[in-house]
């Protein structure tokens, strides 16, 4: 609960933080500290179980070990991002300091997503996350593409946030409250009013999660934007609109599950199959992961259609394993020039070590045994199959992973068993190559012992 | 008045804003809908909140049930407001770039 006061309050440090500091070098490191603190206070919190500041939001917020361990999850990811990217964040833009106290409103928003228990709460921490994330897309000022990309986030996003308020002010006139505990009374009937609403929330969050049929913005989008901006939203704000989507789906409407989970298991099959077949055909690295962030969707989706005790430790297993990799393979691609396929070609000669982590994220992506991804990818499925009566879902879920590591391959093939085009070799940090293979390590370590996170909750 | 007008009016009004943003193609004109479509949600909100506080003030002459819809709008309208903020100067970057705010030149990341 903490972390939101103190994200808030370090964002405008950060802002401030252009005067105090004349190196880039240093703006980055107070970032990290920041980022540190979070760490601290959200571990503190989970341990002790009580917040340092206790704040009586009349039961709008409420901080579970779920909501916890996911923000610490987050917060590691962002932690991660700001070491290997932080160079990237002072190229894209003309102060880094303002890029930096952007993320830390982010970082707010979604510790208000953490925890949130009444739709205010929800709208609000969305609408934190996304208005900072616009501008991160736009960022980029004189680049086309970026601001291409910005504009259609824009629309697209507050046109969702549309959708969500009209189905939350239905849900309003029907049951007379915004506390999710409201919800549930009644046993679960579904009134046409609920119904209206629980279809218009649905359709929005889709859109933020990009599921089939909603996902049509996200290769633009993700294509368009800076890439270290890409990394951020593929994986972190990815990962808060799905725990938000999966919340709202067990607090508020589970007592509905019957109701729904046929619109949900459609979504998903739709969304496995598209994301995974248009990735097949991308030539572009960049796009080609936005495409497979679509896909990776689809496989979170699965948690969201079974909601049980599996699918809420898959979930955030899935989170870990998905945004480690991807932040990984995304440092690696904005170092790069050229986003092609190629680019890649010849990596492991010239640079073994990047081209080990980042054989170890795609792995980890495609899920294979051995790394995080596997695990997360089991315990989705697990999750389905207890659900039961859904057979045909778990077998296309498993037909599309086979699909996915076509693609995923295709860039260990350039890796590992073409030669480089170019005479010049790309040059790397040392300290960049250590952290990268040290994510590469923690991907490792959670595939050997997912219980790391599974036992915390 | 019965709650079903306001019903069906924030309805229309929100469909109006959903065929403005699906078929317009200037970006001001789209934002102009999506205005629309959230002013709709404050209208059905306060008259819902209307209708909750006048059955619960038939039993007590002193409930706040309802209120929480009203404060509800003001979050709404200062959400709206942060986010004309930054639309419109996406747009302006935009305008400075292509001089036009027609989302048609927008095919650039299409291949």
């Amino acid at each position: 609960m903490n972390a939101i006061i103190i994200s808030a309050v370090w964002g405008v440090l950060m802002m401030y933080s252009g005067f105090l500091f004349k190196s880039n070098r240093n703006i980055n490191l107070l970032s990290i500290l920041g980022v540190l603190i979070l760490i601290g206070v959200t571990f503190h919190e989970f341990a002790s179980g009580m917040p340092l500041l206790l704040i009586d939001t009349k039961g709008m917020l409420f901080h579970s070990n779920f909501g916890l361990v996911f923000l610490l999850i987050i917060l590691v990811s962002t932690l991660i991002y700001f070491i290997l990217s932080g160079k990237d964040i002072q190229l894209a833009g003309k102060s880094s300091s303002d890029l930096y106290a952007l993320i830390f409103f982010i970082l707010s928003g979604i510790a208000v997503v953490a925890g949130f228990r009444s739709l205010l709460m929800l709208f609000i921490g969305i609408e934190i996350v996304s208005i900072p994330l616009y501008v991160l897309a736009g960022s980029d000022k004189s680049n086309l593409k970026s601001n291409e990309a910005a504009l259609k986030y824009f629309l697209m996003g507050s046109f969702s946030t549309g959708l969500m308020l009209m189905g939350i002010a239905l849900i309003y006139g029907d049951v007379g409250s915004f506390y999710l505990d409201a919800f549930s009374t009644g046993f679960g009937v579904l009134t046409p009013l609920k119904a209206a609403g629980l279809l218009l929330i649905l359709a929005s969050m889709s859109f933020k999660v990009s599921a089939a049929p909603f996902h049509f913005w996200t290769p633009d989008v993700y294509d368009g934007s800076p890439s270290v901006f890409t990394s951020f939203m593929a994986t972190i704000v990815k990962s808060v609109a799905f725990f938000a989507f999966l919340t709202l789906f067990d607090f508020g409407f589970g007592k509905m599950h019957d109701q729904w989970k046929t619109i949900v298991a459609i979504i998903t099959a739709f969304t496995l199959i598209i994301g995974n077949i248009t990735a097949v055909f991308q030539q572009s690295v960049k796009r080609m992961l936005a495409y497979s962030s679509i896909a990776q969707a689809g496989f979170m989706m699965l948690a969201i259609f079974a909601i049980n005790t599996f699918a809420k430790q898959g979930m955030l297993l899935y989170f870990a394993g998905y945004s480690f990799a991807t932040l990984g393979i995304f440092a690696v691609l904005t170092k790069m020039k050229d986003h092609s396929i190629d680019a890649f070609n010849g990596l492991a000669k010239s640079q073994p070590i990047i081209a080990l982590s980042v054989l170890i994220s795609l792995l980890s992506l495609a899920g294979i045994p051995l790394t995080a991804g596997f695990f997360a990818k089991y315990y989705m499925l697990l999750a389905v199959i207890r659900e039961g009566n859904m057979m045909w879902l778990v077998i296309l879920a498993v037909l599309c992973a086979a699909v996915s590591v076509y693609y995923y391959f295709r860039v260990i093939q350039a890796m590992y068993f073409k030669a480089s085009a170019s005479e010049t070799a790309l040059e790397f940090d040392p300290n960049f190559k250590w952290v990268m293979l040290m994510n590469a390590i923690l991907i490792i370590v959670l595939g050997i012992h997912p219980d790391l996170i599974l036992n915390l909750i | 008045m019965p709650i079903n007008y306001y019903i069906f009016l924030s309805i229309c009004l929100f469909s109006i804003g959903i065929i403005g943003v699906l078929t317009r193609r200037n970006a001001i004109i789209i934002f102009m809908c999506i205005e629309l479509m959230l002013n709709a949600v404050n209208l059905l909100l306060v008259a819902f909140s209307r209708m909750h506080h006048a059955a619960a003030y038939a039993v007590d002459n002193a409930s706040l049930v309802g209120a929480e819809a009203q404060i509800f709008v003001f979050f709404i309208m200062v959400v709206a407001a942060a986010e004309v903020t930054v639309g419109l100067a996406i747009i302006v970057m935009l305008y400075r770039n292509i001089h036009s705010v027609d989302i048609n030149f927008l095919n650039r990341l299409k291949h």
